[in-house]
């Protein structure tokens, strides 16, 4: 049997541990392991589970306030938004698998987010996906693009929550690792959350859905080591999803949830029954017995190692008071899913499994969850950064005309609309979605109540190549702003830090510097981080992606009326600016598409002048001033008004004028934050002017809406003449003549 | 006025149906599960959109075996009014209730968006309310949706006056940009030749909520009621 293999130092370092782990492994026991105990040392202790590398750095993140009702170390992070109702959210990386098999990779992310939350007692009611692929003219990008996508639809689609919503960027450091991240809501009553707590001596730990096959041993463990060349040979270690058991578990759970003899739930996500069972024996200080044989199998044979370390998907973990194991079975049964009661609670902390009758787990519970050598890695600044830190702008050429610039930019498929990929995901089953997708944020009703919820997600990872500190905060204050230009109040943060190898000193620098900045922007903005996942080893043959610290806000509106869109509503309302408008090219898609560089600093944040303009805009918004707003950002000024143009209920042209003695490129295509394109009619200008300067905040009349021109000139001189549909066509359609194009 | 939604395992559009029966129009409305074999009296009957058994095999082809379908497909043959959406027109359909097939998506990707129909006969009770060749705003969301007959059929059916929405543009014309999904003729919805069942592809319950600026879809639940008060 397995349990009867000696332990040599080959075997061990197979398992992705050191020696001085395996050291400490056999100083917790006073013995060896054998190979079952091993494996799951070995899944435990990994990166993905222990956050042995992140864990110093992310207990300086914010996570306390009013509304909290559960911050980071449970499935998902719950918030209070009132009249008895909590929203319960999460975000999470899938990326090692999806860059293997982008198709199953990015669908099982979508089930293993979604089970995070129902597993606490939630509805889930929207998805969003924030996804990095390559440069779109790498070999695999479209092959990625399209298998990701149809993966997210395949699943979100088939349980039946919206994909309301998310964020795309092309560039070429994700060539050989891409990023899926996706984050779901769920509504629950405030007072019927369930955590993951297997407490009680005595109660029944059950096994619910699909069976346990050999499909995903080790994801854990692949998940935390870098790619090289036989990473194709990986292909066996990416689970298969099934979103119709899916369907079938969240009903199900929802319906036994109802029950107050439930003691405690957990999903089997990464190293499967291992992690699932022993982290919740740990949090309720317990211990379990385990008896393997009655696990639900998909094919005969299995032993203890595959049965303890499956990634098979669709499965959960729940405790049940003793008593009430046949209704527990029963509510199963009519949803036709496999169930088994596999063990008991008992209290010594101790963790036995039996095979066969014979003991082949024995495992203080304590030492296997918390007892991970902490890595206190070494940090380095850098060296790259001495060397793009600098923009000399005087050696570039200012464009005569923007038009052309304009339509490149419009046609870049990190800018161009993202139609082609949300036209795949049923985005509004459920009938909560108010916003569809294509606005800053996705707006959801709340039923039965007059609020909505407003969600967004971002991360320009240029900014956070050129300055990690700087990125995260761009990053959170982005996403902040997306959800206020909707007309609601950020109430949470979820985030999914994705970075390189952890055990070079430069990559860890990066990573601490962008937690620093996301805690900091968290803090004097007073929102909590309340949940978050690490993805680390996000490289090829030594090539880091940039730094992607992907951020994910929720905010609340009490009255869903109020909400806003970016589109102009219609001819002849005015235009205006909130914000001002620096030299800021470094980092920006105009920078790079133009200049073929990444080079200088990110653009510019002042925390209190983003609190400011973000302030006025919900002022304006509640006081019903304006029609429509839209933050500024990649692509610049010229962008967003081009966008605001395309997205009302009617394309609408406009006629701008600016004023200023900046070059033209970076006023127009320049990245600058707090900036927010309004519109409203006439009657509305003085007291936009009066609000704008009691708050401080910079404002500038640009324009007129209407027409069949979009017009930019500067400072007298025609900057832009091209016509909106042209326009239009080009923003639209881009993105979708790249995914439909036929490979060759 | 009472109605029933039959829920498969896999369907997800059942609480939006009900949501619309039962709260916007306020009629009673119950739920069927599949595993019942017999169904109680009912003024109409739903089949609501979603993923039947994943839409494993194929759409609706397993859904068609679940005990409760023999109750349908009698409630049907004695006059009993039932309405298919999405995946339940893809049920209808493997069921031998209506004529034809729904295949893969000419584009071969799931397609979510707002559309416009044309209803193409207003003589049936799940249109009266509808204006001849009134062109409704109503959203699409499927994978399989193109719908197939041969042409013998499709010839009885355009006799028959059983193809009761095509896809059209905002004027009810019918260019090929109006197909969303190659559906042979533009069909987006047909009856069979009594006119008590009928399927669609678009989801009426999705834009028949008084919340939201469209409601199109009202029109044709409203139509299914004033028949069904019209019948008792």
């Amino acid at each position: 049997m397995t349990a009867s293999i000696p332990i040599t130092p080959e075997i061990v370092a197979e398992h992705g541990l050191s020696p001085e782990e395996y050291a400490r492994i056999q100083k917790l026991l006073k013995r060896d392991p054998n190979l079952v105990e091993l494996g799951i040392f070995s899944a435990m202790w990994s990166e993905h589970c222990s956050y042995k590398s992140s864990r110093p750095h992310l207990k300086t993140l914010p996570t306390e306030g009013p509304r909290v009702i559960q911050g980071p170390g449970e499935n998902a992070g719950v918030v209070d938004i009132g009249d008895g109702l909590a929203v319960v959210f999460k975000i999470e990386s899938h990326n090692h698998p999806s860059f293997i098999e982008p198709h199953q990779g990015a669908a099982t992310g979508v089930g293993g987010i979604m089970r995070d939350v129902f597993t606490m007692g939630a509805r889930p009611i929207a998805l969003l996906d924030s996804l990095r692929f390559g440069d779109p003219d790498h070999e695999k990008t479209r092959y990625l693009l399209n298998g990701v996508v149809k993966g997210i639809a395949d699943y979100g689609n088939c349980v039946g929550v919206p994909t309301v919503g998310g964020d795309i960027y092309f560039d070429a450091c994700y060539n050989g690792n891409i990023l899926v991240n996706v984050f779901c809501l769920g509504l629950a009553k405030a007072d019927r959350i369930f955590l993951g707590n297997a407490s009680g001596i005595g109660n029944a730990l059950l096994y619910v859905g699909s069976k346990t096959g050999r499909d995903g041993i080790h994801g854990a463990s692949m998940a935390s080591a870098e790619f090289d060349d036989a990473t194709e040979e990986k292909r066996p270690t990416v689970q298969v999803g099934d979103p119709f058991t899916e369907k079938l578990l969240l009903e199900a759970c929802l319906e036994i949830m109802k029950e107050d003899w439930v003691v405690g739930v957990q999903d089997m996500g990464a190293a499967g029954l291992s992690s699932s069972s022993f982290e919740m024996a740990e949090r309720a200080g317990m211990g379990l017995e385990l008896d393997l044989d009655a696990v639900p199998q998909r094919e005969a044979g299995m032993n203890a190692y595959e049965l303890m370390l499956s990634e098979s998907q669709e499965r959960m973990l729940f405790v049940v008071e003793k008593g009430h194991e046949d209704e527990a079975l029963a509510i199963f049964k009519k949803w036709d899913l496999d169930v088994a009661v596999i063990g008991r609670v008992t209290d010594d902390g101790i963790y036995r499994a039996r095979e066969n009758g014979e003991e082949v787990v024995t495992l203080p519970i304590e030492a296997v969850v918390t007892g991970a050598l902490k890595c206190d890695r070494p940090v380095q600044k850098p060296a790259y950064l001495a060397e793009v830190g600098t923009l000399d702008l005087s050696s570039k050429e200012i464009p005569a005309r923007g038009g052309e610039v304009l339509k490149q930019l419009l046609a870049s498929p990190t800018i161009a609309s993202k139609q082609f990929v949300y036209e795949q995901y049923d985005h509004m089953v459920r009938l909560n979605t108010l916003v569809l997708p294509g606005s800053d944020a996705a707006v959801l009703r709340v039923p039965e109540t007059d609020k909505a919820l407003s969600l967004a997600v971002d991360c320009n990872p240029r900014y956070g190549y050129l300055d990690p500190y700087i990125g995260a905060q761009i990053a959170v204050a982005e996403a902040c702003r997306n959800v206020v230009c909707s007309g609601a109040d950020p109430v949470g943060v979820t985030n999914c830090l994705n970075f390189g190898n952890p055990e070079n000193p430069e990559i860890m620098w990066q990573f601490q510097e962008a937690v620093r900045g996301l805690g900091d922007l968290c803090r004097f903005f007073d929102i909590p981080v309340v949940s978050g996942n690490v993805s680390l080893y996000n490289e090829t043959k030594g090539e880091a992606i940039y730094p992607t610290p992907t951020i994910a806000v929720v905010g609340l509106m009490e009255d869903r009326s109020l909400h806003c869109t970016q589109g102009f509503k219609q001819a002849g309302h005015r235009i205006g600016l909130l914000g001002s408008t620096l030299e800021d090219l470094g980092g920006s898609e105009y920078q790079k598409l133009f200049w073929n560089e990444l080079r200088g600093q990110p653009p510019v944040l002042d925390p209190k002048t983003e609190r400011a303009v973000q302030r006025l805009c919900l002022d304006l918004i509640r006081q019903r001033l304006i029609q429509s707003a839209h933050d500024c950002s990649e692509g610049g000024l010229a962008v967003a008004l081009a966008e605001s143009c395309f997205t009302g209920p009617k394309p609408l042209g406009a006629d701008l004028v600016l004023n200023s003695g900046m070059r033209a490129d970076a006023l127009l295509f320049g990245e600058s934050q707090s900036r927010i394109v309004i519109s409203f009619s006439e009657d509305a200008l003085p007291s936009i002017e009066s609000l704008a300067q009691k708050a401080g905040v910079p404002f500038a009349a640009l324009g007129t809406a209407g027409g069949s021109k979009f017009q930019i000139r500067i400072d007298g001189n025609e900057f832009i003449n091209e016509d909106i549909l042209a326009l239009e066509d080009i923003w639209e359609n881009s993105l979708s003549r790249y995914g439909n194009r036929v490979a060759g | 006025m009472k109605c029933g939604i039959v829920v498969f395992p896999g369907s997800n559009c059942d609480h939006d149906c009900y949501h619309i029966l039962k709260h916007v129009l306020q009629l009673d409305t119950q739920w069927i599960w599949h595993k019942d074999e017999t169904l109680d009296t009912f003024d109409f009957i739903v089949l609501p959109g979603g993923f039947s058994y994943g839409d494993y095999l194929r759409p609706g082809a397993i859904a068609r075996f679940s005990p409760i379908m023999k109750s349908v497909i009698d409630f049907a043959n004695r006059g009993g009014r039932v309405l298919g959406i999405c995946n339940g027109f893809q049920i209808l359909v493997e069921s031998g209730l209506l004529p034809g097939v729904l295949m893969d998506n000419e584009g071969q990707r799931f397609i979510c968006k707002n559309l416009t129909l044309r209803v193409d006969n207003n003589n049936t009770p799940f249109t009266s309310q509808c204006a001849p060749g009134a062109v409704l705003k109503i959203p699409i969301n499927h994978g399989q949706g193109r719908y197939f007959a041969d042409e013998e059929t499709l010839k009885q059916l355009e006799g028959n006056g059983q193809i009761i929405f095509r896809y059209c543009d905002e004027e009810g014309k019918t260019p090929e940009t109006a197909n969303p999904n190659g559906s042979i003729d533009h069909i987006a919805g047909v009856a069979n030749a009594n006119k008590n069942v009928m399927g669609m592809m678009p989801h009426p319950e999705r834009c028949a909520d008084p919340l939201w600026p469209e409601v199109d879809g009202q029109t044709i639940f409203n139509s299914l009621i004033q028949s069904s008060l019209a019948h008792s």
